[in-house]
């Protein structure tokens, strides 16, 4: 079997032997997003209109509590240093994790979105478009956060600091994603958007294993 | 005969400079022990050799390939202080990756280097159960099925037993007769034959 499958499987072997690590940021997503009704208000005309944001926001955030584990076990025990010193490529090796935490992350929040849309009264074109904006959107997330993981892999209590450095990255995917199921719910093409999120994918994936294999290396020094 | 060659090395660390102007050259079948106060840049060294760390200044060559380079990469292996395993991994998963890593024989021959290193019966046994000697072994299996050249090892002997020991060492020699070769670090006397001194 080629070492990038191999890096995939053990990473999700590893990670579904320890379920936490993957229920924490679900648990978190669902919970935060079942309590705006509570705080705010429980009408279906208040809720229809925020929920996309709700969802989205809750996403982000979920994504960004689960990047702290992407290569922190693996300093800690040394695989890192036996990715570094083997011949094959350190970014392909990065991209598989990546994808491994996509697959624990992304797909299970894409999964959820629609029963969270149904709680918030979001209707079905809005949940149609939810849905393909967070698949196009939620590999990003896991992309360039893997930049921000690499940076702090050796810092210690740096979760506010991964916050700092991926948060305005994660920005512009907020503003055009939630946009875009907004725009849908009153019926104005989406067109646009799913570009700007089609590209931010493509850039980031051709950038984001590269620049957190510099930063790993930078970081086991 | 091939021979790593290394030249003008440079390590800092903070404020210290650990080494400068080291130059030394280990051929094919040699043994080479780096020996040095605590603190004197042995890891650094083998760090450098291994590609994971950048040195200030200096060469490291092999057959005309340089450090970090693929060709370079794929001849060595490297065994630092960490176990480089995973507690939720039994220890033939975790070997299998490892070896998947490195340049390595066959899959097939990974149960063997397992029950020749001493875990017969601790294949499926998850490596958070395992004490810090038989974490060792397991990360020596995946020495012992690598094809690499150069085996670069950062204390190999700690947590190990006498009779590890002996293991490890048999294995350095008839690695060395094949044509490789061995640099490690070690506090402990070691029984090796032919081994050459370098001190820090």
């Amino acid at each position: 079997m080629n070492v990038y499958i191999k890096t995939l499987s053990r990473d999700l072997r590893v990670a579904l032997r320890n379920p936490s690590s993957v229920l924490n940021p679900l648990l978190f997503f669902v919970i935060s997003v079942s309590l705006f009704p509570l705080a705010i208000s429980p009408e279906a005309a208040t809720l229809s209109q925020i929920a996309a944001g709700i969802i989205w926001v809750a996403s982000m955030l979920a994504v960004l509590l689960s990047l702290n584990a992407l290569f922190h076990h693996d300093y800690e025990n040394g695989v890192l240093e036996q990715m570094v010193s083997s011949h094959h490529s350190l970014p392909l090796l990065i991209l598989s994790k990546i994808f491994a935490h996509w697959l624990l992350t992304g797909i299970p929040i894409i999964l959820l979105s629609p029963l969270l849309g149904v709680f918030l009264f979001l209707d079905d074109e809005g949940i149609k478009v939810l849905m393909i904006t967070l698949l196009l959107a939620t590999p990003s997330l896991s992309l360039i956060g893997s930049i921000g993981a690499s940076l702090i892999v050796g810092v210690k209590n740096s979760g506010m600091l991964l916050s700092l450095l991926i948060l305005p990255l994660y920005i512009p995917i907020l503003i055009f994603a939630s946009s875009a199921v907004s725009q849908a719910q009153f019926g104005l093409a989406i067109d646009g958007q799913l570009y700007f999120l089609a590209m931010f994918l493509v850039l980031s994936l051709m950038s984001a294993p590269l620049v957190s294999a510099i930063a790993l290396k930078i970081s086991l020094e | 005969m091939s021979s790593l060659v290394i030249s003008d090395l440079d390590c800092q660390r903070g404020y210290n400079q650990l080494f400068s102007n080291l130059s030394f050259q280990v051929s094919a079948g040699e043994v080479l022990r780096i020996t040095g106060t605590n603190g004197s840049g042995k890891t650094s060294l083998l760090k450098i050799l291994a590609g994971i760390s950048a040195s200030e200044n200096g060469d490291i060559n092999w057959e005309n390939h340089l450090v970090k380079s693929d060709e370079y990469q794929q001849e060595i292996f490297y065994l630092g202080h960490h176990a480089a395993l995973s507690g939720e991994l039994n220890s033939l998963e975790n070997l299998e990756f490892l070896s998947a890593l490195n340049k390595s024989t066959d899959q097939r021959k990974l149960i063997q280097a397992l029950n020749d290193i001493g875990l017969k019966g601790y294949e499926e046994e998850y490596c958070t159960n395992l004490s810090a000697g038989q974490k060792r072994r397991v990360i020596l299996a995946g020495l012992f099925v690598s094809t690499a050249k150069i085996w670069l090892l950062d204390e190999p002997f700690t947590a190990l037993d006498p009779a590890g020991v002996k293991i490890v060492e048999s294995r350095i020699e008839q690695h060395c007769q094949n044509g490789g070769l061995c640099i490690f670090t070690t506090h402990q006397d070691s029984a090796l034959a032919n081994q050459r001194v370098l001190a820090l």
